[in-house]
């Protein structure tokens, strides 16, 4: 967990799951991103903010029971690539659940939460984690 | 003068493995100079050195190996032209390709392309750590996942869909081990079975200790020589008959299919095309299998298996005897997994089987041989083919 900045940077969008819609096909992108990648220089200047409602479905997932530092305290965790509702796939943790539970498909909506701790400088990070709908 | 023809003259290497006792610099320049011996050429022959390392400046905090290697080599008094070349665990592959582009362009006659990596540097977890530097570090890995975490989300997808059981990952693993056994240079030299594979430790479910390739040290080495050289020194080198390499998008949550890695099925494909060759006449692949489902997917994406049906073609033998074998050299797995040295080390592998000069491990009469390195968990991928004729 280096560069401290880089991670304050996109807070706003990480706290409010903050992406971006294409003006000339629709599509929705989370991260944002300042380019459409199918629509090119079309999209240049027509790629606004779009908030994402942050429900979606459980598409893989994996039990993580070797982790960074920074997650140690948290191990071992779920971590699934969400398939959220609006269009994009987005990587996160599935917390407050048995991992027995889990699910391929299972319906789950975002939370906001603590992510991890930096070990140094005992800097809290926050953003988004996911639990079952 | 343009090339027509880009050969590979000599190969080097030092072992892999946890080398406490020595450096990067140490392992660097014995792979360059055991190169430069076997190619029987002489340092300042060279026209260029390219590098490759992945993750040296932050476990060693050495940037710039190129330069220091060539240093330490005792040639830097010979003021040649040397870089570091980085993409990820595919740096190797792209090493490869740029010291092979510059022969092919004609400014060179003669190259040396080394790779080498310090992975054992580092405390306990740190190393995962670092490793995830190879991921999108803010939308990746700021969420808990690791390299074998992602590894892991593609593995669970595949084993579902196809509805193939564990043991088929769990053969490409033992199968680097039967082949690392053979090879003196290897991380592992123990035989594993099916059984011990699918007991170990835990690391991402479904994926255990023995799905996943280790950290290794290691250095690899070798020089490339134009049409030209070889025809005027009588050199009988092994041919590069084509070098492709594609990149396409970085986060594994932004790719159209998680168990299919489009940048290694068009590298492979712009290789096969340029080399004018079919899989069928492939004698052996070196596949990038960090993690045994990466070994699985390459195989199919490489063009020897459909989707989903590379556990066929495991069951029906990859052993060196078998019809394809893959990874005679112990692959990722066993032979070793210093990141940026391993596309060179590839390469080292296939040179000497060409060459027969293999020992205990070599294939029988083999004329073609393809070798992929993957950047990541497939964000990027090179496909190299080689041939004697
Ligand atoms: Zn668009």
């Amino acid at each position: 967990m280096g560069e401290l900045s880089r991670m304050w940077r996109e807070s706003p969008n990480r706290y409010r799951l903050l992406g971006k819609k294409c003006g000339n096909c629709g599509r929705k992108y989370f991260p944002a991103r300042e380019i459409c990648p199918v629509c090119h220089r079309d999209s240049i200047g027509k790629m606004s903010d779009f908030e994402l409602s942050g429900n979606g479905e459980i598409f893989t997932y994996t039990i993580v029971h070797e982790a960074p530092p920074a997650f140690s305290r948290q191990k071992p965790y779920v971590l699934a690539l969400i398939k959220l509702e609006d269009g994009p796939m987005i990587t996160g943790q599935v917390v407050d659940v048995d991992p027995d539970e889990i699910e391929v498909g299972k319906k789950v909506r975002s939370v906001f939460r603590k992510i991890a701790q930096d070990g140094k400088s005992g800097i809290i990070f926050y953003g988004y984690k996911f639990t079952l709908a | 003068m343009l090339s027509k023809n880009v050969y590979i003259i000599g190969a080097g290497e030092a072992k892999y493995g946890e080398l406490w006792d020595r450096s990067l610099r140490d392992i660097a320049v014995e792979a360059g100079l055991k190169a430069v011996e076997d190619a029987g050429i002489r340092t300042r022959d060279l026209g260029a050195i390219y590098m490759s390392n992945s993750l040296g400046g932050d476990i060693s905090m050495q940037e710039h190996l190129s330069a220091l290697m060539s240093d330490h080599a005792g040639i830097a008094t010979e003021f040649i032209p040397s870089m570091r070349i980085e993409a990820s665990t595919a740096s190797g592959g792209a090493a490869i390709r740029e010291g092979y582009l510059a022969i092919k362009s004609g400014e060179y006659d003669i190259v040396m392309v080394g790779g080498a990596e310090k992975m054992t540097e580092l405390y306990g977890n740190e190393n995962i750590d670092i490793t995830s530097s190879i991921l999108d570090r803010e939308w990746e890995a700021f969420e808990g996942a690791t390299p074998a975490a992602l590894a892991a989300l593609s593995a669970r997808k595949y084993i579902k869909d196809f509805n193939i059981p564990k043991e088929i990952l769990a053969k490409l693993s033992v199968n680097d081990h039967l082949n690392a056994s053979l090879n003196e240079n290897a991380h592992f030299r123990n035989k594993i079975t099916v059984e011990q594979a699918l007991k170990a430790t835990m690391i991402a479910e479904p994926l255990n200790l023995m799905d996943c390739a280790p950290l290794s040290d290691g250095a690899s080495s070798i020089i490339l020589a134009s049409e030209d050289y070889v025809r005027k020194n009588g050199v009988e080198g092994v041919k590069m008959l084509s070098s492709a390499m594609s990149q396409g998008p970085f986060a594994l949550h932004s790719r159209e299919c998680i168990y299919s890695v489009e940048p290694t099925k068009r590298a492979a494909r712009k290789a096969l095309e340029d080399a004018k060759t079919k899989p069928e006449d492939i004698s052996f692949v070196e596949v990038h299998d960090s993690y045994n489902i990466y070994g699985l997917m390459a195989l199919e994406d490489l063009g020897f298996a459909e989707k989903g049906k590379a556990g066929k073609l495991i069951e029906e033998g990859i052993g060196l005897n078998d019809k394809l074998p893959v990874n005679p050299s112990g692959g990722l797995k066993a032979k070793g997994f210093p990141y940026g040295a391993t596309g060179v080390g590839q390469a080292v592998e296939a040179y000497l089987q060409l060459k027969g000069k293999a020992n205990k491990r070599q294939i029988k009469n083999p004329t073609k041989a393809m070798i992929h390195n993957m950047a990541g968990s497939g964000v990027a991928s090179v496909v190299h083919i080689l041939g004697v004729e």
